[in-house]
């Protein structure tokens, strides 16, 4: 049973990339542009982890994490922050809005993969 | 897809994030406050850094760092984005422009450049406002941001030292030294999570099975805290592990495993004492076994942790039950979706397939990319279907007089279905002309600063559409002109001044749909042609005679002239032996005119019209001088019968036609294209009223109108070159090849300004029948 990762990010850069690194390391993914989108396919992607970045238009991963975490269904999917993000408050904001863990870009194929072992059984 | 596609993808999407930061400054500059155009224009510059950081684009995300870091501080309020911080923002802009070209084509960057502009752009958003800063100085340095620009390489890389607590837990030691270990050292760590750590979405299992990767582990369960099945609250955290590793790795990567995790538990890591007392076991020491973790135990198969566990049933419960425990959500989640499952086994696969559309579809988009050449060969296509089309109802006419009426009504469905699908490509290559303005602005920018002046460039209807082929040739001609308006249309501020205007100068740049074409105004609010300069040049370079009488609007029209320059001395912005001449061929080969128009004093406009799409047009079939000509059915106002009593002379060979009390000058088409040496007589023809560029009204002597149909237009450029007076050709339905009337052009002509005599038509050079 392949593993599904629901990845949420407005960079068409970065959803390719996470799409080519995710297939390549047998992963299903699932992609969303913005976190209203992102809480749009929620239910039919039915992930087991979420990857999501923070900065977006529309609805930033903040709000996405929060909207995830208010879903019965999902509150316990764990979700990774996939941002440039370094400084230690945008982390405690996403560690407050509900994120499992982070990987801070530039991106990198190994870390991402390794991230996600990390959260998923 | 590999890594340089996505590279592509990477420039591409750069491109239209530029642009999305040189509209959101632009709009900011105009006084816009609206948060969301703050956000978009930090997001813009945070994406390009994110894709750039992936490819290793290290000068590119340096540079978009700084950038971000002193947009952020506009973005929480810090920094009030005044015209002097937006000037360097702009300028920031455009050196990350040239970073992303340099990046993709291997260019170089202007270096003391982005260098000096790091400097600004770290000053503002340490609170310092740029030099030349007026009033609004003092008051947004009172408030410092709190945030230094630069931030060192180091804080990129996740450490999390911060929110650590360590409580203090002892135990007299476990784990027997069951060999002397090759190397390393023996850790003893404790880790009671929180309930957090669960909401979050971290498991325990998780990372005490990531810890156990690190070297050969034993774990005991402290369950003392799990109280009455009764009491016990489901998603409560009631365990606590303590673990012993024996690993080479640091205390750091130990610490890295919690890494996730470490605000939601308690946590301590710490070097076990050289000999481990075993003389007193609070905890069972287990052996940590993973296969408890679903889909782990495969991965794990080569731990030696794994490989050495004799799964006590003890610990396996303790930490299976933790994990139950602590989610419960998840189980009941998982159950949940099991029972939909079974409810709908029949039917799963196809729900499946539905299910994977659907996400599909959302992440698709509303957009698809196409590879122009593809769009090309379909507008081809389209118009030879269009010629077929005209062609195959031509010959049912011709031979089926009668027309069954079946026949008829398929034919003009299938007309009306050909001018559907054609309609419907040219939408697909019709585009926005704002990339072409946007780069504009920047070119205003950068030839004022080199030109020491201050101009302000107000774009209008942006969002008009036209052929993606029109706009990519207009950016030259177009970038040509601005250079002209800003360097020599537009004065210096203290002349400016002096004549009491604004210091800072104004250029307006505008587009809009006139009557089936785009019309692009140049405007600017500068001195207008020096018409004694002008005139002067001209005679100087042989271009009028000396004693030439010329109206105020042919000589402003002299400066398109070949190799005409107006500027006292050549400067490098526009003086580069360019001239307007240039742009008026580039406008010309575009099917399009242009004109100026100007006021001494208060400033030269240039008016463009272009073509919406280069490859079809409606047109009025006519015959001149027994030639068949189209006339572009735009120009047409309304066609009509001349009567003897309506034309009057006026002057040695003008006519004049009155129509409705108004008199309009008649146009003889046949005699400006030389089709004949004589002008026919006005009552033997029809008369078409044209509305020409300039807003005055001619009426176009034609012998006869033959109908009037869609043309597919085909340049004559590449192999005649321009012919005055002919916009270019078609092939009409019987295959002939009628010549398209430039209608502006004719017009222009029967102004004074002569076509030339050489293009004469002679009547026995037929155009016909070349198919």
């Amino acid at each position: 049973m392949k593993k599904k990762v629901l990845t949420v990010d407005d960079s068409r850069t970065i959803r390719n990339m996470l799409l080519v690194t995710l297939n390549n390391a047998g992963f299903e993914t699932i992609q969303a542009e913005d976190g209203v989108e992102g809480l749009e396919v929620l239910e039919d992607a039915n992930p087991d982890v979420i990857v999501t970045d923070i900065n977006m238009p529309r609805l930033d991963g903040f709000g996405f994490i929060e909207g995830v975490r208010r879903n019965e269904k999902y509150r316990a999917v764990p979700i990774l922050v996939l941002t440039t993000e370094s400084d230690q408050e945008k982390k405690n904001r996403a560690r407050q809005a509900g994120a499992t863990g982070w990987i801070v870009k530039p991106f990198d194929p190994a870390k991402l993969i390794d991230a996600i072992e990390r959260v998923t059984a | 897809m590999d890594m340089n596609e996505i590279k592509e993808i990477f420039f591409q999407e750069c491109e239209e994030q530029l642009a999305e930061l040189e509209s959101g400054l632009l709009k900011l500059n105009d006084g816009d406050r609206d948060p969301e155009t703050v956000n978009a224009v930090f997001r813009a510059v945070h994406s390009i850094k994110g894709g750039a950081g992936a490819f290793g684009l290290d000068d590119l995300v340096s540079f978009a760092h700084v950038f971000e870091t002193t947009l952020d501080c506009v973005r929480s309020g810090k920094l009030e984005p005044g015209p002097d911080v937006l000037k360097v923002m702009l300028k920031s802009a455009d050196v990350l422009a040239d970073l992303v070209s340099a990046s993709r084509d291997g260019g170089s960057v202007d270096e003391s450049r982005s260098r000096g502009l790091v400097k600004e752009l770290e000053a503002l958003a340490n609170g310092e406002l740029p030099s030349s800063s007026g009033a609004e100085a003092p008051r947004a340095a009172s408030k410092p941001a709190a945030r230094a620009a630069p931030v060192p390489e180091e804080a990129l890389k996740p450490t999390d030292e911060s929110g650590f607590q360590p409580i203090p837990f002892t135990f007299d030691g476990f784990g027997e030294d069951e060999e002397p270990a090759l190397e390393g050292s023996v850790y003893d760590v404790t880790f009671k999570p929180r309930r957090e750590l669960y909401s979050k979405g971290n498991e325990a299992a998780l990372l005490l099975r990531d810890l156990s990767r690190l070297g050969e582990m034993s774990i005991a369960c402290d369950m003392d805290a799990l109280p009455a099945l009764d009491k016990m609250d489901p998603e409560a955290s009631y365990f606590a592990w303590k673990i012993s590793v024996k690993t080479t790795r640091s205390e750091d990567d130990i610490r890295a495993v919690f890494e996730f995790a470490e605000w939601d538990c308690d946590l301590e890591v710490r070097l076990a004492e050289e000999t481990p007392s075993d003389e007193e076991q609070p905890m069972i020491p287990v052996p940590f076994d993973l296969s408890i973790l679903d889909g782990a135990s495969e991965a794990e198969e080569e731990d030696k942790a794994v490989e050495q566990a004799a799964a006590e049933e003890a610990a396996a419960a303790a930490v299976s039950a933790a994990e139950t425990a602590a989610s419960v959500a998840k189980a009941a989640g998982a159950a949940a979706r099991a029972a939909e499952k079974k409810e709908s086994a029949a039917s799963a696969a196809a729900a499946a397939a539905a299910a994977q559309n659907n996400a599909a579809a959302a992440s698709a988009g509303q957009t698809i990319r196409v590879d122009l050449d593809r769009v090309d060969r379909l507008i081809n296509l389209v118009g030879e279907l269009v010629i077929n089309q005209a062609m195959l109802s031509q010959s049912v006419i011709e031979n089926d007089t009668t027309g069954t009426s079946s026949i008829n009504m398929g034919l003009e469905e299938l007309q009306q279905l050909t001018r559907e699908i054609q309609d419907s490509v040219m939408a697909i290559r019709a585009q926005p002309v704002k990339p072409v303005f946007q780069r504009m602005s920047r070119i205003v920018r950068e030839v004022a600063d080199m030109v020491g002046k201050q101009i302000r460039l107000i774009t209008e209807g942006e969002n008009t559409e036209v052929d993606k082929t029109v706009i990519d040739k207009l950016a030259e001609p177009l970038t040509h002109m601005i250079r002209n308006a800003v360097d020599h249309g537009i004065e210096t501020p203290e002349k400016r001044e002096a004549a009491g205007k604004n210091p800072e100068g104004t250029v307006r740049l505008s587009a809009k749909h006139r009557s089936g074409r785009i019309l692009i105004e140049l405007a600017d609010d500068g001195a207008g042609i020096n018409r004694e300069r002008v005139r002067q040049k001209a005679i100087d370079n042989d271009l009028i005679a000396a004693d030439a009488n010329l109206s105020d609007d042919e000589i402003d029209n002299l400066i398109f002239m070949p190799g005409f320059s107006t500027a006292d001395k050549i400067s490098d912005i526009s003086g580069r032996g360019v001239g307007m001449d240039v742009v008026k061929r580039s406008i010309q080969a575009l099917g399009g005119r242009i004109s100026i128009s100007s006021r001494p004093g208060q400033g030269s406009t240039f008016t463009m019209s272009l073509p919406l799409t280069l490859a079809v047009l409606d047109g009025m079939v006519v015959t001149v001088a027994g030639q068949t000509l189209v006339v572009p059915l735009t120009a047409i106002v309304e066609t009509l019968q001349p009567e003897a009593s309506a034309i009057h002379s006026f002057g040695a060979n003008q006519r004049l036609i009155s129509i409705r009390n108004s008199f309009c000058p008649l146009v003889d088409v046949g005699r400006i294209l030389n089709f004949r040496n004589t002008q026919a007589n006005p009552v033997d023809g029809v008369a078409l009223l044209v509305e020409s560029e300039g807003g005055g009204q001619r009426a176009l002597m034609v012998d006869a109108i033959q109908g009037q149909r869609q043309v597919v237009i085909k340049s004559l450029e590449a192999n005649y070159t321009h012919v005055p007076g002919i916009a270019a050709a078609t092939i009409l339905g019987d295959g002939r090849v009628a010549l398209i009337l430039d209608v502006d052009a004719v017009v222009a002509a029967s102004r004074g300004q002569s076509l030339r005599p050489e293009m004469a038509l002679k009547p026995e050079m037929s155009l016909a029948a070349t198919g």
